[in-house]
């Protein structure tokens, strides 16, 4: 099947194959971005912006707020998961706990909701 | 190109959602295709359905629109019933139960865990009263607002009552206007107090005089939400009251076809203002949406406003007992965040029949008001028990309080709300002494930038954020400070941000001493904000934990339910079909 990726309730959550997968409120750790001046930006997601496919990525650019230094803006392309299994679309969403790399560009990215 | 969303709605919106809804109720939550889900919750919106956040699956939030606030004899006893049948989850919140309604800031009433099954009989109660969920979300015209005691205050100079009335009439349900690129905000107002809030919606009416003639001034492009807010600009437009409906829905007419519609969060007509200023607006409305000319501004009310100014006298809100120009008296109850339980509400709809005539009335305040109480009634009325809880003068600091829905229902929040603003509440009566001359404190908290409780109108305006504690994260706010209406309104300047939740008492106490200490003679909380800079306010706020205790500082949207025993994300009961059972999810 197609991946079907969008942004629902002014950018609250993902929708991936029509399932609620990845939400707002979370803190996601960004190494290497030029979100702001921290070493590690500790990245408080306030609405996804953007999101967009990057088969088996699915990738979005995130409104928020780095809680360390307090600049805001919208990240860079960010992956939030994959879908592991391109017949069900099942999908796995990253650790957003962990330290993630936000890309500048992405091949497939579509850039509406 | 078209957002998804608007591909949704050029296949199904409006008026024709109902027969679906009707169905999918019919043969149960099941019913609705997994691949179609987003798109008919999306739909659902449009009448008055929201589906709750996740972990929450299957239960809705159903909003129902009553124009100015305005609930006839008759129909709170059938929303109390509603509630207390319908409005039930899983779970129990531990400060109000299980089974309330909430009043909102936009004059209207929520209730949660609505299950899908039990909508065809939920209407079917509300219509036999003449109520209704129609367009209460979703991209339409929603409920409209205004000055909730239009049509009995003495401060009135258009009763404007019937104007909101005939615009409810007019575009509920009305094919031209069901489908806008976004919500349609709109409120009204003919008393010289300033309650209608116009200035923070997209569409407001606003009492004037022109040619010795009393009607409307028109501005356009307010609101709050996201970090943009803006209040509405002046279009240089007097209408008389029975153009007003001309004018509403040419303006509606007008950012159905020039709104955006190919980015929703650029879609508010707050942007096309920006875009477009008020001469260009003004003369597109002109030549392509009336067949009249339009007169220019009249002379308006400005500068006796009262509403929400912090000027610690006249009208700040409408709590309290008030004469009403037929003699007889309304009575505002203050109710906690907006939040009363069901029992509560059947009883004071047995309260207002037995004192008043019946009809109740909601502030934008998330306050109750009884209207047409006579004199002699006045004081075993106030004597009730009940009014204990919901009183007509409670301490500033729970006459203040404004809470948005955050992390308990709602997809988009950061934070808990509700119960921990209830809590704060308490603490500061304990706490906290305003100045003598202070019966007015506005503390407004929203659980994310959309500002539902409108935070950055208050005195102090407290938004959800995180922030980190020994490491870990917790809940924080950001606070600002000074803002409300008026003439010359303010929104508030963010000036100490995320602060731990349970250090927000404590700045709020020291911040009112620094206050005490340093204002001059009479000067008031919002001047005396307005007249220093932001590094000095900040050094007044001071966050400081105090023995107020916090239970929501985890991450409570991670939880299924933030109050719940157990809160674990993979516990969630939901969804569950129409007795509430849970089904197991087959993949
Ligand atoms: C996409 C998610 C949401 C957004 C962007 C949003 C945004 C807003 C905004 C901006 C306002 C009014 C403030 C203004 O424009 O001046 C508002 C009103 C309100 N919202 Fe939301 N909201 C969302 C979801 C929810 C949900 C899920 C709930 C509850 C379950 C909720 C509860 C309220 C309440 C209580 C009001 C006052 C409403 C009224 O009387 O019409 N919101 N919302
Ligand atoms: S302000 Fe944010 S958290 Fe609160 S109800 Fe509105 S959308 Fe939800
Ligand atoms: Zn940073």
């Amino acid at each position: 099947m197609t991946t079907d990726v969008h942004q629902l309730d002014d950018g609250a959550w993902i929708s991936v194959n029509d399932s609620r997968e990845v939400n707002v409120s979370d803190l996601w750790l960004l190494a290497r971005s030029d979100f702001c001046g921290c070493e590690t930006t500790d990245f408080l997601a306030e609405g996804f912006v953007k999101v967009g496919v990057d088969y088996p990525d699915i990738q979005a650019r995130i409104a928020g707020q780095c809680i360390s230094c307090g600049e805001s803006g919208v990240t860079d392309w960010l992956t939030v998961g994959r879908v592991v299994d391109p017949d069900s679309g099942e999908f796995h969403g990253v650790v957003h706990e962990s330290v993630h790399f936000p890309e500048k560009r992405t091949r497939l990215a579509s850039p509406e909701e | 190109m078209p957002s998804k969303v608007e591909g949704w709605k050029d296949e199904v919106y409006g008026n024709e959602i109902r027969e679906h809804l009707m169905e999918f109720a019919e043969k149960g939550w099941e019913s609705i295709p997994e691949d179609e889900q987003d798109a008919w919750f999306e739909r659902f919106k449009w009448w008055g359905l929201y589906h709750q956040r996740s972990g929450q699956e299957s239960y809705f939030m159903m909003r129902i629109g009553t124009p100015n606030g305005v609930i006839k004899p008759g129909q709170l006893e059938v929303i109390g019933e509603v509630a207390k049948e319908y409005a039930s989850g899983p779970a129990q919140n531990p400060e109000f139960g299980d089974a309330y309604c909430d009043w909102t800031t936009r004059q209207s009433i929520q209730l949660h865990w609505i299950k899908l099954e039990d909508i065809p009989e939920i209407f079917d109660k509300l219509e036999a009263v003449g109520l209704g969920t129609q367009q209460a979300c979703g991209d339409s015209w929603r409920n409209i607002v205004g000055c909730p005691v239009a049509g009995k205050d003495k401060h009135e100079h258009v009763d404007a009552w019937p104007v909101a009335e005939d615009l409810h009439e007019t575009f509920k349900g009305n094919d031209d206007y069901a489908n806008l690129p976004r919500k349609w905000k709109v409120a009204i107002a003919g008393c010289d107090e300033g309650c209608g809030q116009g200035d923070i919606n997209d569409l407001a009416f606003e009492p004037a005089e022109k040619n010795g003639e009393l009607g409307f001034n028109v501005r356009i492009g307010g609101g709050l939400s996201r970090k943009e807010p803006r209040l509405a600009r002046d279009l240089d437009v007097w209408v008389p009251p029975e153009q007003a409906a001309d004018v509403a829905g040419g303006m509606s007419a007008l950012f159905r076809d020039h709104g955006d519609r190919e980015d929703r969060f650029n879609a508010r007509i707050k942007f096309l203002m920006d875009e477009w200023g008020p001469e260009k607006m003004r003369s597109v409305l002109q030549e392509e949406y009336v067949d009249f000319e339009l007169e220019t501004a009249g002379e308006d009310m400005r500068d006796q406003y009262s509403y929400n100014t912090g000027s610690q006298d006249g009208h700040n809100d409408h709590v309290g007992i008030h004469e009403q120009k037929d003699g007889n008296y309304y009575v505002g109850l203050n109710v906690l965040v907006g939040r009363m339980g069901a029992d509560d509400v059947l009883e004071l709809a047995e309260l207002a029949d037995e004192y008043g005539s019946g009809e109740v009335r909601l502030t934008q305040r998330q306050n109750i008001i009884v209207t047409d109480v006579p004199e002699e009634n006045l004081d075993e009325f106030t004597s009730e028990p009940l009014l204990e809880n919901y009183s007509p003068d409670p301490s500033p600091f729970m006459r203040g309080s404004i809470a948005c829905t955050g992390t308990e229902y709602c997809s988009l929040s950061i934070v808990e709300t509700k119960n921990r603003q209830v809590r704060y509440a308490r603490w500061l009566k304990d706490n906290v002494e305003l100045p003598e001359d202070h019966k007015d404190f506005h503390i407004h908290l929203s659980g994310c930038t959309a500002s539902c409780a409108q935070p950055q109108i208050a005195d102090v305006s407290l938004r959800g954020m995180k922030t980190r504690k020994d490491g870990e994260p917790v809940e924080a706010l950001d606070i600002g400070l000074g803002g409300g209406l008026g003439d010359d309104p303010r929104f508030a300047d963010w000036v100490e941000m995320r602060v731990p939740a349970d250090e927000v008492p404590g700045a709020i106490k020291n911040l009112v001493n620094n206050f005490k200490d340093a204002r001059e003679d009479g000067e008031t909380f919002r001047d005396f904000v307005e007249d220093r800079d932001e590094e000095t306010l900040a050094e007044m706020v001071e966050p400081e934990e105090t023995d107020y205790d916090d239970p929501y500082m985890h991450n409570t949207k991670m939880t299924w339910y933030p109050y719940a025993e157990d809160d674990d994300m993979q516990s969630s009961p939901a969804p569950t079909n129409g007795a509430g059972e849970p089904l197991t999810s087959d993949d």
